[in-house]
């Protein structure tokens, strides 16, 4: 299975490097947002600074929804998605290696965001491990989230609109816990900022275990 | 000789408009199958749901004695489907295409470079990405995506669309030859003779029936 998950990833990153849609325009967008909010908030700093954590997940929440969108997308250009169900790949390791791919842009993407956001917000990082662990466990859950919404809204017309409003709710209580986890990494408040880092990887374990159960018959039922 | 479709009064039906009302067909193995009728007879729906893609509302069928109203992703991994969309990965090369679907399915990456040799694609080609390539040549590599995984039961939905004269023989050649080793083969088509030519049984389809069933030759 690990051989199968490694194969559609691979494939999948391939693509992206070739299509440069992740770091090519995901990436700027989401960048462009980060500064929109610190021109638009400047006039108050402490406001920018208390709300760093969360302007940061806006911002990967939005750059998720694209990248889930997109993942699908390279799935179903020409409008057929029958090769991917007809696909020899077992239905796990299809589930397991698009949520694969899709982690690594999204921790890309992270990587391109926390920089920006430092330094444009003014904000210090008091506790790294925190912050890192709380990174990638946003990454982890948005992935598994983004695959298992993402194939229920591939096969329709409406996908483009449809999947962001799937998506953002499931997504919600990530991006407050991502939040609050963040806020405590930053030194902005003294909060059980571990114990929220440890709510999304629950979430993200939860949409793992609900992903690999329920995503054959999504994709049958598309 | 065994059978690979055996589809009794098959009804399937998409939203709520009847695509197959009551196919009654049954396919043995090493036959060339040449689908004809009118645009919506039931053609393409009748490959999909050989391939299991839609779902079998009445009757009985079975694929390679799978019963697809149970089961319908069972036989897939015997199945090659080539639909009206070559369904390719735009941005890889030819031949990183060919070989991920020959290691997908379990084969091996050096396949690839035979299959895409197979169908006539000119090597130069190999190293190019796919939306760089002609309509034809796309679908020559859809056919050599294919040919790497060798189905034992071949779908083929307009097959000889944006080929030339010469890969349209080409294409007739891999076919017969599949059919000789065993595999079977149903496709749907408007070609005509070319399709005639390849096929060993005709069967014309109206209203999402089998109309007529006859030998070609």
């Amino acid at each position: 299975m690990l051989a199968e998950v490694l194969l559609l990833a691979r494939k999948d990153l391939r693509i992206e490097r070739r299509a440069k849609v992740a770091l090519g325009q995901v990436a700027p967008l989401t960048l462009l947002i980060v500064v929109v909010f610190a021109f638009a908030l400047d006039a108050n700093a402490p406001l920018l600074e208390i709300g760093a954590g969360g302007l940061y997940w806006v911002a990967v929440l939005y750059g998720g929804t694209l990248l889930t969108q997109r993942a699908f997308e390279i799935e179903t250009e020409g409008g057929n998605f029958d090769d991917f169900r007809m696909s020899p790949i077992k239905v796990h390791s299809l589930f397991l290696g698009k949520s694969l791919s899709l982690f690594i842009q999204i921790c890309a993407l992270e990587l391109v965001l926390t920089p920006a956001v430092l330094l444009l917000y003014d904000v210090q990082v008091t506790d790294w491990l925190l912050l890192i662990a709380a990174g990638a466990a946003g990454a982890v859950a948005f992935s598994v989230c983004g695959v298992l919404w993402g194939v229920m809204a591939a096969g329709l017309r409406v996908r483009s609109t449809l999947l962001p409003l799937l998506l953002i709710p499931v997504l919600a209580p990530v991006l407050l816990a991502g939040s609050r986890a963040f806020e405590t990494a930053l030194g902005i408040r003294a909060d059980a900022g571990w114990s929220w880092a440890s709510l999304m990887f629950v979430i993200a374990a939860v949409h793992t275990v609900v992903g690999l159960a329920a995503f054959g018959f999504l994709l049958e039922e598309n | 000789m065994s059978t690979v479709v055996k589809f009794e009064n098959v009804v399937a039906v998409a939203g709520s408009f009847p695509v197959l009302t009551g196919v009654d067909i049954t396919v043995q193995e090493g036959e060339i199958v040449l689908l004809q009728g009118k645009n919506g007879a039931g053609k393409t729906s009748l490959l999909r749901a050989c391939a299991g893609l839609i779902r079998i509302n009445d009757g009985s069928a079975q694929v390679f004695g799978f019963d697809m109203r149970i089961n319908r992703q069972a036989p897939r991994r015997y199945i090659g489907l080539l639909g009206h969309e070559n369904n390719l990965y735009r941005d890889l090369w030819a031949i990183e295409h060919v070989e991920f679907r020959a290691v997908a399915g379990g084969g091996q990456r050096g396949d690839a470079a035979e299959a895409l040799a197979r169908v006539g694609l000119a090597s130069r080609l190999w190293s190019v990405p796919i939306s760089a390539l002609s309509a034809g040549q796309r679908r020559k590599v859809a056919i050599a995506s294919l040919i790497v995984n060798r189905p034992r039961l071949w779908l083929l939905d307009e097959p000889h669309s944006a080929l030339d004269a010469a890969s349209r023989a080409d294409l007739n050649a891999i076919l017969k030859e599949a059919a000789a080793s065993g595999a079977t083969v149903i496709f749907a088509s408007h070609e005509g003779v070319l399709s005639e030519e390849l096929s060993s049984r005709v069967v014309t389809l109206r209203g999402g029936q089998v109309v007529e069933d006859s030998s070609a030759r």
